[in-house]
């Protein structure tokens, strides 16, 4: 029964399976199991390890501060971002130079940029307190100090990911219709007006297809906070990836991590299910 | 107001472009100092505040314990990257026309769920899979090898490539295949003869976002490799934990980011073209 139609289809889709399918299904047998470094294997052990994540009050610390960094970022990055293709979406002198220099940023690898971000923020040796300096703002504690590490790595965020917002919004901006802002111009509309009456509403779907590949790519968030603080100063900036990663990796419960893992997994599943809907109503007015 | 709001234009690009190119101008300029000039604090103008000094590049280039070698770990990168990226782009763009040219049913699974199940991919966090890829690879006596990396680069990228072309392949007129196929072309004829010479653009944003996402990945090396594969991003953390000097780093840091800085200008064309509008949804 195959025909040429499972030709293209099942090479990938088989991939897929092997490689996606088999080691979920894995995880969620080990979690089962009490897996780790002095007794390696799968036995059975019921729910334990889950009744131990929601004890675990590190692991929901950690989930709270990455929902609070990935909302920040990502508002932040969706703002600026849409501001910048604002500015370059008409005419501007060096607006090809301009719209290359701001891709630049996502091209470039987070662990690499983070590692020069943290010389940036030496807090003797590093250029971010000298500038402040010249303006005559006494030495920030960048990495040392809890809201400095929060704060930090929410720049470096912001600046990685930034483009990618201005890449989708400008893309977007480039391919709107025409007659709506003839309209717009023949009533008389201002620019501000132009911009919530026009420009916005038509740019919903962009948006809110830009807010969750954004959202869902800051869930994950690790790279960053592993080079910039090591979740520190103490866990300040310990994100639920990078929690995960401690417990199964380092310190080798592969039992319980993964009972983290798939809890963590649900919740992002479900919390960015009803992002995605709360945003379709609130902006496209529809439930989707 | 056209003109107040002109002047907060120039200021607010002014400023972002110095936001977004100080890094890069800091690691430049950092790669040029030696111990001296890197204890006295920060400076920024070479002759003017420091002498400048060229070890930091000629340092990646020297073998041996006085070295970091840098050529291995960029020759690693490039093939994982490279392999794994055709591979899914491949596999991918396949698939992805299927996907828009066929009816699949399996039990009460259509087109739509099983787009879904290749887009949805993008949804896993790298941790959840981090320990069974570890288990898998360590079966497979894959683990430190570029082999393993490509298979597990494959899984990440697959759905990008999917993603990217299913929108790709639904601009594509569908009397295209059928004039291919009434000129006697079997369905897999039309589609390397007719349709794959049409869809250069398309391929060339997939392929750029696999290369984009292949050559950052920093998690999955990580984890997955540990001495005889390195890759760059796991190269440069290892030194940063190390004691390497920072002008050492620095010049790391740029040759390690220069190729994908490049693609910017690509992107840019095609963005500006307009191609990229349909990958959006």
């Amino acid at each position: 029964m195959l025909s040429s139609k499972h030709f293209f289809l099942l090479p990938a889709f088989l991939t897929l399976v092997a490689i996606i399918l088999f080691p979920l299904l894995f995880t969620i047998r080990v979690s089962f199991s009490s897996w780790d470094v002095f007794q390696s294997g799968l036995d059975y052990i019921g729910g334990k390890n889950y009744g131990r994540v929601f004890a675990d009050e590190r692991f929901w610390k950690s989930l709270g501060r990455l929902s609070l960094l990935s909302l920040i970022s990502v508002s932040l990055q969706y703002t600026l971002g849409f501001a910048l293709a604002l500015a370059v979406w008409k005419q501007v002198r060096g607006g090809r130079f301009l719209r290359v220099l701001f891709l630049i940023p996502m091209m470039t690898t987070p662990v690499v940029m983070s590692v020069i971000w943290r010389t940036v923020f030496h807090e003797s040796l590093g250029p971010a307190n000298d500038i402040l300096g010249m303006f005559g703002v006494g030495a920030v504690p960048w990495l040392s100090s809890a809201t400095g590490a929060f704060i930090s790595v929410l720049i470096v965020e912001v600046w990685q990911w930034t483009p990618f917002m201005f890449l989708l919004l400008l893309a977007g901006l480039v391919s709107l219709p025409r007659e709506p802002y003839l309209a717009a111009a023949i009533d008389g509309a201002g620019t501000w007006r132009t911009f919530w009456q026009v420009t916005f509403p038509l740019m919903a779907p962009i948006t809110i297809g830009a807010l969750i590949i954004r959202l869902i790519e800051a869930s994950k968030i690790m790279d960053t906070v592993y080079v910039l603080t090591s979740g520190g100063p103490g866990t300040a900036t310990e994100t639920s990836s990078y929690y995960i990663y401690i417990r199964g990796l380092r310190d080798f419960q592969i039992g319980y991590s993964a009972a983290l893992s798939l809890v963590y997994l649900v919740i992002m599943i479900v919390s960015l299910t009803v992002i995605a809907k709360l945003l379709l109503r609130l902006l496209v007015g529809k439930v989707g | 107001m056209n003109k107040f709001y002109h002047i907060l234009k120039t200021l607010f690009l002014f400023g972002w472009s110095l936001f977004v190119v100080f890094p890069f101008l800091w690691a430049l300029t950092t790669s040029f100092k030696d111990a001296n000039a890197i204890t006295s604090g920060a400076t920024y103008i070479p002759w003017v505040d420091y002498e400048p000094s060229t070890q930091g590049w000629t340092s990646l280039f020297t073998t041996g314990s006085q070295g970091i070698n840098i050529v291995g770990p960029f020759i690693d990168s490039a093939a994982v990257t490279l392999i794994a990226s055709l591979v899914s782009l491949a596999l991918g763009t396949l698939a992805a026309y299927g996907l828009s040219r066929f009816e699949y049913r399996l039990g009460f699974v259509k087109n739509a769920d099983i787009t879904f199940f290749f887009i949805s991919q993008r949804i896993m966090p790298p941790i959840v899979l981090a320990i069974p890829f570890f288990l898998m690879l360590k079966e497979l006596g894959a683990l430190d090898t570029i082999f393993g990396l490509v298979l597990v680069y494959v899984a990440l990228l697959l759905p990008i490539a999917v993603w990217v072309m299913t929108d790709f392949f639904a601009g594509i007129p569908k009397e295209l295949d059928e004039m291919a196929m009434t000129d006697g072309c079997s369905p897999i004829g039309a589609f390397f003869r007719v349709i794959l010479p049409n869809s250069v653009p398309g391929l060339v944003v997939a392929g750029m976002f696999c290369l984009i996402f292949g050559w950052n990945d920093f998690f999955f090396a990580f984890t997955l490799t540990f001495t005889e594969t390195q890759l760059l991003p796991v190269s440069i953390v290892s030194l940063n934990s190390s004691v390497t000097p920072w002008w050492s780093l620095s010049a790391f840091a740029l040759i390690s980011v220069a190729p994908l800085a490049c693609v910017a200008v690509i992107v840019e064309r095609y963005m500006s073209r307009g191609t990229m509008s349909g990958a959006i949804r």
